[in-house]
């Protein structure tokens, strides 16, 4: 049961082989047994998920239940849950409870989904290895030894173990794709504005943008349906038509039928995505992917970002500033770490911030202070404001050529804890590929498509334009009905807990 | 040395919206501490701002009324600062594309009309209190003022004294409450000013070092402490040292300028634009709409006042609109022409220019005015005389405004209509405004209950006089030997014998019949 795809379960659930408490005990069950040593969540509410689970029986029993009714998830800390604390994994927050949910919170909530608890993360969703959490490092279900990549680290790990069928995420440079290629899930960071920030504790507000983890492209589908959608609390939230993410997936053949399922496709390969830098196993994972596609009916076009390879600077000098400002409210005043001793108010201030932030929040902290300095705005912050539209400008052009863009999620596979602790900028290069789809708020997701030598997880970053969701989730399925990399699971997995649907 | 003052002010008015501008949360003034402080306004974490569209009308409306540009778009900045009673540690406001751009208001100084341009106005949002009494040692915070919307209307450095500052802020004060966006509340906080001051030798062209005084919340306030500080920077110049650009405080209870912080303290607010807000955009349609519903001006009305005639009004408006100012919305002038055209020439009031400056000091008052003179029962200079003259000085005695007065428009009008019709003299009619005023009822209640009628029956009057006349027999020698004076004396004895009631020109007419004068 606990190898399931989300889909899968939902099915079952659909036609009575299981019910939402059976599964909800057997994910508390899993997760009791597997956790400590993953350490992917900081809250588990098990007791309240049970009553989720037993209410969402009565609404099946009642005849009323969509796809996500009854379906055990697990949210990011980094949104709001009313009741249950949302620490950021920050000490700052160690004893933050909200009172209201966030929009995405909401929406699944809605949708009947059953809340196991709130996943490890990053402190502020600042990090590409879950290693700066106050809360400890999440470890990487396929190899204990190595970071499960960041900053949603601890919903990847969670879901790639099998603890949870879905959960959310968030990404600002790639924290939802870059661990889902480290931890060998599929995750979907949607088009800015699509799913409301409203609940989410904002890390850089032009570039945040909340997601989906799960198994399948599928599983990223219907999760999506429940949380996107117009908000007017988030001035930024689009006001669009509701989608449905699954119709593309279930509107033609698959390949076992023979067609070419991909035929029109246009898939644009960047040369700038394929030089030097990638780790060997990742550019030949990439390419035997690629073969798979064409197999498929795809098309290979090159195309060029010329100014893509600015997106790690740009986006180290934009994500910073916003973040030096987001954080100011922080300050121990109406709530969160408080020093417990202090002279005055300034000395209340630097205390309190000083215990309650991380090393790598300061770090942000001061170098997004600089940027926007007076003397320094020009020459920093307004510049990567003009190369972030330049950056959007170069995929502007390639969508003329192309449907969707493939390449490399990260430039390697999953690394040791440690590996790169003591250099940021080599850390801040992990996300290389990833920081442009937030600079231009277009989609783009990360399948697993194979592993390196030593057992690791390869991801494969499909990019699409503007609100092509549907779209790169198509994308995603037919590789997905075609292949089964998406259906390993971790050695953890083996054990207690299986049994068949 | 002569020294020339400069004078440019930044005024912070809290527009009447019912909540916040980012935030669900009422606005009104005196709840208990932090009952009107959302999660938004409490900065609580993942919340995000979300703009009221009342405020942008409202800054829509300054806009056009000061004949400025609209910016079709403008940004919201963050103005990054740490403060307790400042939750999200930033400021909403705007910083380099502000909603409102140039402009200019008239205002009447004692060397004859001036023009003070305005540098911009800005949407931003209030900071809460800190509160430092009763906590023992430690600060209260109250943020129910946090969020609360206010306009921030900056001049250009357009003022030469103190007196002129102070009549730019009290015309200004009038205007925001005459276009009903700010209840000009100063006690409350709702209209407060920041005075730029700096001084220079007569006849320079460049500006003195600057210092600006904080959180003027009065206008006698405002006067003295620029006052003090005009004279504090010229005796440091004189001295030989210089002033040092800094913000400063005025005590009012030493009547003194303190300093609060120098320019080197000044911090650095790494103004960038707010990524939780999208630029503003006003298109043309929402222009038009606020357009359409702007009130009367009170420039506009006064010169309505003023004219004698409709050819008169209109070339006041073109001569007027023709003034080349820099900044200033001609159309707004020539726009106002049809709507004068359409309401206002029903009647041509021409008063004084004294009469028509105090009659448009509020909105109310002209109304009121308006609405004495369209009952089209009283001469437009009696309701004019009256209204600066009884009512007002009877309001002032009670301490109210024209709102609160106990008689209407068209209670007054009636009373006026009784001297113009001869029913009542003037004076009388001061006696019968006194008993309306006290709630005794309409004028014509009053005059019937107490008698007061005038006399003006022919037969009546002749009588009296020919009594006065046989009482006085020493006045009408006087008067007789050529003494002017004797007459009134009679005159004053016949009204006196009808307790003021007899019509005095039927009085003085019969009795110089009877005197052969």
């Amino acid at each position: 049961m606990m190898t399931s795809s989300l889909a899968d379960l939902s099915r079952a659930l659909a036609e009575r082989r299981l019910s939402s408490v059976e599964l909800t005990q057997a994910v508390l069950e899993r997760i009791a047994r597997i956790n400590p040593t993953l350490n992917a969540f900081v809250t588990i509410d098990a007791e309240h998920a049970l009553a989720d689970a037993r209410a969402a029986d009565a609404r099946r029993a009642g005849g009323e239940a969509g796809p996500l009714n009854g379906i055990p998830i697990a949210h990011k800390d980094v949104l709001m849950t009313a009741g249950l604390r949302t620490t950021c994994g920050s000490r700052m927050l160690e004893n933050f409870v909200a009172p209201y949910d966030a929009h995405v919170v909401a929406g699944l909530k809605r949708a009947g989904t059953v809340l196991i608890g709130k996943t490890n993360m990053d402190e502020f969703a600042m990090g590409s290895s879950n290693e700066t959490s106050y809360f400890g490092t999440v470890k990487n279900p396929w190899n204990v030894a190595c970071v499960p990549g960041g900053s949603s680290g601890g919903s990847a790990a969670a879901v790639a173990a099998r603890l949870v069928p879905g959960a959310t995420g968030t990404d600002t440079g790639g924290s939802i794709r870059q661990p889902a290629a480290f931890s060998g899930i599929t995750g979907l960071k949607p088009t800015y504005g699509i799913c409301s920030r409203y609940g989410l504790i904002a890390f850089a507000s032009s570039l945040d943008q909340a997601g989906a983890f799960g198994q399948t492209a599928e599983d990223c589908a219907l999760l999506l349906n429940a949380m996107a959608g117009h908000d007017p609390r988030d001035s930024t939230s689009l006001d669009r038509p509701a989608e449905d993410y699954t119709r593309l997936l279930r509107a033609r053949g698959s390949p076992h039928d023979g067609a070419q399922p991909l035929a029109q496709l246009r898939i644009g390969l960047p040369n700038e995505y394929f030089g030097a830098g990638s780790d060997p196993d990742v550019a030949a994972a990439l390419d035997t992917a690629l073969a798979e596609f064409r197999r498929l009916g795809a098309k290979i076009v090159n195309v060029a970002l010329p100014n893509v390879n600015l997106s790690v600077p740009v986006y180290y000098v934009i994500a910073p500033a916003e973040a030096s400002s987001n954080l100011s409210r922080f300050d121990g005043v109406r709530y969160g770490h408080r020093a417990a001793k202090y002279d005055d108010l300034a000395d209340m201030y630097k205390k309190s911030r000083a215990e309650g932030f991380g090393a790598e929040v300061k770090r942000r902290i001061l170098v997004g202070t600089y940027v926007l300095s007076h003397g320094y705005y020009d020459a920093y912050y307004l510049k990567a404001q003009q190369v972030r539209r330049l950056i959007a400008d170069d995929f502007r052009r390639a969508y003329e050529k192309c449907d969707v863009i493939m390449g490399p999620t990260a430039p390697s596979t999953a690394f040791r804890f440690g590996a790169m602790t003591g250099d940021p900028v080599q850390m801040y290069l992990n996300d290389i590929f990833t920081t442009a789809a937030n600079l231009t708020g277009a989609p783009a997701m990360s399948i697993p498509c194979g592993f390196d030598r030593s057992g690791l997880p390869i991801g494969l970053q499909i990019q699409g334009d503007y609100f092509a969701e549907a779209q790169i989730l198509d994308v995603a399925h037919r590789y997905q009905q075609a292949t089964d990399w998406h259906q390993r699971s971790p050695a953890l997995n083996a054990g207690r807990g299986t049994r068949s649907l | 040395m002569k020294w020339e003052t400069v004078i440019g002010l930044e005024t912070h008015a809290q527009l009447s919206t019912a909540s916040k501008i980012f935030s669900g949360a009422s606005t009104a003034f005196g709840a208990a501490p932090n009952t009107q402080a959302s999660p938004v306004d409490l900065a609580l974490p993942g919340v995000l701002p979300v703009l009221n569209k009342g405020a942008v009308e409202r800054a829509i409306r300054f806009g056009l009324a000061v004949g400025a540009t609209i910016n079709r778009r403008s940004v919201f900045a963050r103005k990054n600062y740490f403060y307790p009673d400042l939750p999200k540690g930033y400021q909403i406001s705007q910083f380099e594309i502000p909603v409102v751009q140039g402009g200019a208001m008239t205002i009447a100084t004692a060397q004859g009309e001036k023009t003070v341009r305005l540098t911009r106005a800005h949407l931003e949002e209030d900071a809460g209190k800190s509160l430092h009494e009763d906590y023992h040692g430690m600060t209260g915070i109250d943020l129910n003022r946090a969020g609360t919307p206010l306009l921030e209307i900056v001049s250009e450095p357009d003022m030469r004294s103190s007196e002129e500052a102070v009549t730019y802020a009290k015309a200004l004060h009038a205007l925001v409450r005459w276009i009903g966006i700010c209840d000009g509340n100063m006690q409350e906080g709702s209209f407060r000013c920041d005075a730029n001051v700096s001084v220079r030798p007569a006849g320079s062209d460049t500006l003195g070092t600057r210092c600006e005084i904080k959180n003027l919340n009065s206008f006698r306030f405002m006067q003295q402490a620029i006052e003090f500080e005009v004279r504090r920077q010229i005796e440091l110049i004189e001295d030989g040292r210089s002033v040092v650009q800094e913000t400063r405080l005025y005590d009012p209870d030493r009547n003194e300028t303190r300093s609060m912080r120098s320019k080197e303290d000044a911090q650095d607010y790494r103004y960038f634009p707010d990524p939780d807000l999208p630029p503003l955009v006003i298109d043309e349609a929402w222009i038009e709409r606020v357009r359409a519903e702007m009130p009367e001006l009170p420039a506009m009305r006064r010169l309505r006042f003023m004219a004698t005639s409709r050819v008169d009004l209109i070339e006041i408006v073109k001569s007027r609109s023709n003034v080349d100012q820099e900044g200033v919305d001609d159309e707004l002038f020539d726009e106002s022409v049809p709507v004068l055209q359409a309401s206002a020439l029903k009647a041509t009031y021409g008063l004084p220019q004294s009469d028509a400056t105090t009659l448009v000091s509020s909105r109310a008052m002209a109304d009121y005015y308006e609405g004495v003179v369209a009952t089209g029962r009283v001469d437009p200079k009696l309701a004019a005389n009256w209204i600066l003259g009884e009512l007002s000085a009877a309001m002032n005695r009670a301490e109210i405004e024209i709102e609160r007065a106990p008689i209407s428009p068209v209670q007054l009008a009636a009373l006026l209509s009784r001297i113009d019709d001869g029913t009542i003299s003037g004076k009388i009619a001061k006696e019968v405004f006194d008993a309306m005023w006290a709630g005794d009822g309409d004028a014509d209640t009053i005059i019937a209950n107490r008698g007061l009628k005038q006399i003006s029956d022919e037969g009546a009057i002749d009588k009296i006089v020919d009594e006065v006349l046989a009482a006085n027999p020493a006045i009408v020698a006087e008067f007789r030997a050529g003494k002017e004076k004797a007459f009134n004396s009679l005159v004053g004895q016949a009204m006196k014998a009808t307790k003021g009631k007899a019509n005095p020109a039927q009085v003085n007419a019969i009795l110089k019949k009877k005197l052969g004068a």
